[in-house]
């Protein structure tokens, strides 16, 4: 015998418990008085590069930074940023294309998090997933390299606008590959509008000095967006 | 979550879930109906409809004030006025708005 089908209202979020737990993060982050940075982008714009370079810069101004790291299989990314001396985790997320808030959470367990003035989330390289994952981070950070041309903003639309600053990275390497600057900021507004962009290098250091500032004044003022 | 609300309520089968998809949520519609079948099976869900309903993005632009529905996720500046300062008001939605149970059969005592 088959029976007609109840229908009932459930209007639930499907990542609501993600976001939950985002929001408790956020706040045990705010309580503490951490500025917590992630950064997203395609695997090979130079997420960890950036990352190396920002660590140590800022060890060596006295800031108290810490970086969790997601990967899907190697722990290579660790190692590296752990050259910078700073406290460096790697999640290791399997088969998991994105880091979620319940792996940041586990992550920083044992870490107090009053020790630390700066954390940044390194994202596993993927510009699709990460974008529906709340992971408490006060500022989110998109990184797009000279040599992935100036329409991925116009591909990947909505990891675009849930990050709030982007970042072009490689501009070192700007002319060789005719990377079209106007063109690249241009399709960032039309997807973010009024999006913060800002062009460096971290091999010869054009734009790296504007970057760092700009995370300064948000440390400073501890400005949560 | 439909399992949970389904056994919740006594029921062990969903026949359909209604499900709110905004543009800008970052679910593609197509792989999401391609694992759902996959996903349900061996579930009380096995079998189960998924009943998308898309949702467009709108913007509300503060500039001019107006809402305005977007065809578009590659251009979020206000059509009207070219104002940049925008702000995403519906279109990021993944939520599951209502599911249909089977009742459970009747035990014949």
């Amino acid at each position: 015998m088959s029976t007609v089908p109840r229908m009932v209202e459930v209007r639930q979020n499907v990542l609501k418990a993600n976001d939950l737990l985002a929001r408790e993060l956020r706040e045990r982050f705010e309580g503490a008085g951490v500025l917590v940075v992630s950064i997203v982008s395609t695997p090979g714009a130079g997420k960890t590069a950036l990352l190396e370079y920002t660590l140590t810069r800022m060890r060596g101004d006295g800031l108290r930074v810490a970086a969790l790291v997601g990967d899907l299989a190697t722990e290579n990314d660790a190692r590296r940023l752990a050259r910078s001396q700073a406290p460096v985790k790697q999640i290791v997320t399997g088969t998991i294309c994105h880091l979620d808030a319940d792996m940041v959470r586990r992550a920083i367990d044992d870490w107090t998090l009053e020790d630390i003035d700066v954390l940044f989330i390194e994202n596993v390289g993927n510009l699709v997933c990460p974008s529906t994952y709340d992971l408490g981070e006060s500022l989110r950070l998109v990184l797009m390299s000279v040599t992935e041309g100036e329409d991925k903003p116009l591909k990947y639309p909505t990891i675009f606008n849930t990050a709030d600053v982007a970042v072009i990275t490689k501009m070192d390497l700007a002319d060789a590959v005719e990377f079209d600057l106007p063109s690249a900021r241009q399709n960032i507004q039309a997807v973010r509008p009024g999006m913060t962009t800002m062009e460096l290098s971290v091999k010869t250091g054009i734009g790296v000095e504007g970057y760092l500032e700009f995370l300064l004044s948000k440390l400073k003022h501890r400005v949560y967006v | 979550m439909a399992s949970e609300e389904a056994a919740r309520r006594g029921s062990s089968h969903v026949a359909a879930i209604h499900l709110k998809l905004g543009a800008l949520s970052g679910v593609v519609k197509d792989a999401l109906t391609f694992s759902f079948e996959i996903a349900c099976q061996g579930t009380a869900l096995e079998g189960s409809q998924l009943i998308i309903e898309d949702v467009p993005v709108t913007i509300q632009c503060s500039t001019c004030r107006a809402e305005h529905a977007t065809n578009t996720i590659q251009d979020l500046r206000c059509p009207r006025c070219g104002g940049t300062e925008t702000k995403v008001v519906r279109g990021k939605d993944l939520e599951v708005v209502a599911i249909e149970l089977e009742e459970a059969e009747e035990l014949v005592s």
